[in-house]
């Protein structure tokens, strides 16, 4: 074989189904590859960054490792916004880039580019293939590397020689790592420890993230009965989403700078904080020094650089959260433990009085769509069905994680880490190939959505039934938000000016195109769209100054949350507030 | 001072690393990406029939920022492991250090003399000039270099600080 064929064989070997990819000069042998053979499907992207966020998709709604394939230079640079968002997210990509022939390695070469060095600071690990004997054990090794410990993309490059040379295949059995070996079980006498202070604890909170969701289903259900047998609330971060049920009367919304306004407040009063595969990013605390101040933290991770990195905790355990959680539910049996039901009581009293003021609340009247009025309808007509949702980047993703409830894992799927627009609809595409048979939204804004608007032609090509839910404000609404509240007003380059006919739009791509302009109108759109057979993209003309609430101002801290536009009039952001992103 | 220069402190770390093409441009990626301080860096192959190297970085930073990056190393793929050998018990640390001094008559006696009170080699020489080898704490050659300044100092060339712990263990 050559190692065009080996690498086919070895994706083959590692369970690849889908690869999203797009051919140019230095892949020219594995695409020839691609096309001798009908086990590993190829996806036609229209732009790299598109191949990278579709393999995301794929691989957070599956929990399997997602396959790229690129050419060199602007193949492998158009990628690194996707390998930089897997990386920032934690999800598990292999890409494959070409790359020029090894002699011509370093010589400015036709679209070279120093892929491995320009990769390095974005990828969990990168490879450069110089023998078509290494192809095989590079490729299991990447996919060993992407899907272990904390998961991220890996890159492979290979110069276009080592893909016409003919070398050994070995199988995936065949490969271990000889060094990277992460810690799986959390060290007993640590997790003993942590058992003890939730048991005592008078006003605990599950802080959940991301973790929860890559240790897979078993972690959610394990988070799930701990919880009941705790009586302890539980959040979760937004890439969070799903692993505790999001209807549940024991969860208490999303926590962070839009999360609602009693879990800020719990995160801040808790005793006890049990932080379960999170980060404590600045999303979450707010300024840091006025963090939940009073709290005994537990913080599990599977990766050592998370603790301590932002807020040290008192309890660090090191390993995947779904078995750390196995462990805690087996003492917790084991010693017949029992929370202070007394105090748990008080502290949901408290919680309540904090629900209480309804911090998600507002105004819907006859004339204007409100955002978060569309997504809330969205949800009540598709929540009995199996449904994805995806998001670009801005207001429109935060009101989809306030108002969209996710009840399992896998099914929310937005870009927490880098923010990155562009990521919603190229996203759904890969989440609609590994569920056909799945309603797919991507729920998005008119700026986001022209980032990556390429990829209906995508789902054009392959009839991928995605529903593109544009709420259109003809802004860039989170960046409107911001300089509304912290430069005085003043809207430099944040309106939309020269918008598409979004309906004209679809059309030329060959897909269905919706709009509403009133409340009235919403269901009949969402109905019309959700039963539509191919790929739609809906405009939905939303109220064009609506502001994301409550929001943690930046430079505040996380329980001194703005809660809607009366309480902000109260509110002076400072300037070291103002220097936060 | 800031509180946090207070309690910034210097480190010698020690890692274990497979000897594969950028490996160092990972290490030193991560300290420029994330901002941390790199005081001295050495690398060598230490175990060839297993292509391992051993890196000797001095840092400094407060001891959260310490732990920061010596998890941060640990993660990289090719790391074998990392130790901390300011804090894991008495090490040696050493550095090499060439010196370059130029000059004829008294001063350049004088640098022969100053030399041999600090156990410097001279590798090489010529009539007007002398290159010193000198090993030991970077201290030692702190001080060496300064007394060579008004001798005809030319030129210094240094290895960085390569450290190993006390005692039987190894890394």
């Amino acid at each position: 074989m050559n190692g065009a064929e080996i690498i086919i064989r070895s994706l083959v070997d590692q369970g690849v189904e889908v690869i999203f990819g797009y051919p140019g000069g230095a892949v020219l042998p594995i695409y020839d590859a691609i096309f001798g053979q009908n086990k590993l499907r190829h996806i036609l992207v229209r732009h790299e960054q598109g191949a990278v966020h579709a393999a995301e998709g794929y691989a957070r709604s599956t929990g399997k490792v997602g396959a790229v394939l690129v050419t060199s230079g602007p193949g492998a640079t158009n990628a690194v916004t996707g390998l930089t968002d897997a990386l920032m997210d934690s999800i598990p990509i292999v890409c494959i880039t070409g790359q020029v022939a090894t002699h011509l390695i370093g010589n400015d070469a036709f679209q070279e580019a120093d892929t491995t060095g320009i990769t390095r600071p974005c990828t969990k690990h990168n490879y450069l293939v110089k023998s078509a004997d290494d192809v095989a054990r590079v490729v299991h090794e990447a996919f060993y590397v992407a899907r272990s410990g904390r998961p991220g993309p890996v890159v492979i490059d290979m110069p276009k020689d080592v893909q016409l040379a003919k070398g050994d295949y070995v199988g995936p059995e065949t490969v271990a790592h000889r060094t990277y070996q992460p810690r799986i079980q959390g060290e007993p006498s640590a997790i003993e420890r942590a058992v003890k202070l939730i048991a005592g604890a008078k006003r605990p909170i599950f802080y959940t993230g991301g973790g929860v969701i890559n240790a897979g289903p078993e972690a959610s259900a394990r988070l799930i009965e701990f919880a009941r047998m705790t009586g302890v609330p539980v959040t979760n971060t937004l890439m969070g989403l799903g692993a505790f049920p999001g209807s549940d009367p024991q969860f208490v919304g999303m926590l962070g700078m839009h999360g609602t306004y009693e879990a800020n407040k719990a995160m801040h009063d808790c005793d006890v904080m049990v932080c379960l595969g999170a980060r404590f990013d600045d999303r979450i605390t707010g300024r840091l020094d006025a963090f939940s101040p009073n709290s005994q933290k537990i913080h599990v991770d599977i990766d050592p650089s998370s603790i301590n990195k932002n807020v040290s905790v008192d309890v660090p355990i090191i390993g995947d959260v779904g078995a750390v959680l196995g462990d805690m539910i087996e003492i917790w049996k084991r010693d017949g433990l029992k929370t202070d039901s007394q105090a748990l009581k008080a502290w949901w009293g408290t919680i309540d009085e904090w629900r209480s003021i309804k911090c998600l609340s507002y105004d819907q009247d006859e004339t204007t769509i409100k955002p978060q009025y569309a997504i809330e309808r969205l949800y009540d007509l598709t929540k009995d069905r199996e449904t994805f949702i995806t998001t670009e980047v801005g207001q429109h993703q935060m009101w989809a994680a306030q108002f969209y409830k996710f009840e399992t894992p896998n099914h929310w799927m937005t870009s927490g880490g880098l923010g990155t627009m562009g990521y919603g609809m190229p996203a759904a595409i890969g989440v609609q190939l590994a569920h056909p048979d799945a309603l797919v939204v991507d729920i998005a804004g008119e700026a986001s959505i022209l980032m990556c608007i390429q990829e209906l032609s995508t789902a054009a090509q392959y009839n991928l039934p995605i529903k593109v839910f544009v709420l259109n404000n003809e802004y860039m609404g989170m960046v409107r938000q911001w300089q509304e509240l912290l430069h005085g007003g003043r809207y430099s380059e944040s309106y939309s000016e020269a918008l598409p006919d979004f309906v004209k739009l679809a059309e030329a791509f060959g897909v269905k195109g919706l709009r509403a302009e009133r409340p009235d109108q919403v269901d009949g759109l969402i109905e019309e769209m959700v039963n539509t057979d191919g790929p739609v993209l809906a405009d939905v003309r939303v109220d064009k100054v609506e502001n994301c609430f409550p929001m943690i101002p930046s430079g505040s801290a996380h329980d001194d949350m703005i809660l809607g536009p009366v309480d902000r009039a109260k509110r002076e952001v400072t300037d070291a507030g103002k220097a936060l992103v | 001072m800031t509180d946090v220069e207070k309690c910034s402190r210097r480190h010698t770390i020690a890692a274990l690393v497979d000897n594969e093409s950028g490996v160092l441009a990972r290490v030193i990626g991560l300290f420029s990406g994330r901002g941390y301080n790199i005081e001295s860096l050495t690398v060598a192959e230490t175990n060839p029939s297993e292509k391992v190297s051993r890196i000797t970085i001095v840092t400094s930073g407060t001891p959260m920022v310490i732990e920061q990056i010596k998890a941060q190393l640990g993660r990289l793929v090719p790391v074998h492991k990392v130790g901390d050998l300011t804090i894991e018990g008495p090490h040696v640390e050493r550095e090499l250090a060439l010196i370059k001094v130029a000059g004829t008559g008294e001063p350049r006696v004088e640098s022969l003399r100053i030399a041999d009170i600090f156990r410097a080699r001279v590798v090489d020489s010529t009539n007007d000039s002398f290159v010193f080898e000198l090993t030991g704490a970077s201290s030692k050659l702190d001080a060496f270099v300064d007394l060579m300044k008004p001798l005809g100092l030319v030129d210094v060339s240094r290895t960085g600080i390569v450290a190993i712990s006390r005692g039987a263990e190894s890394l």
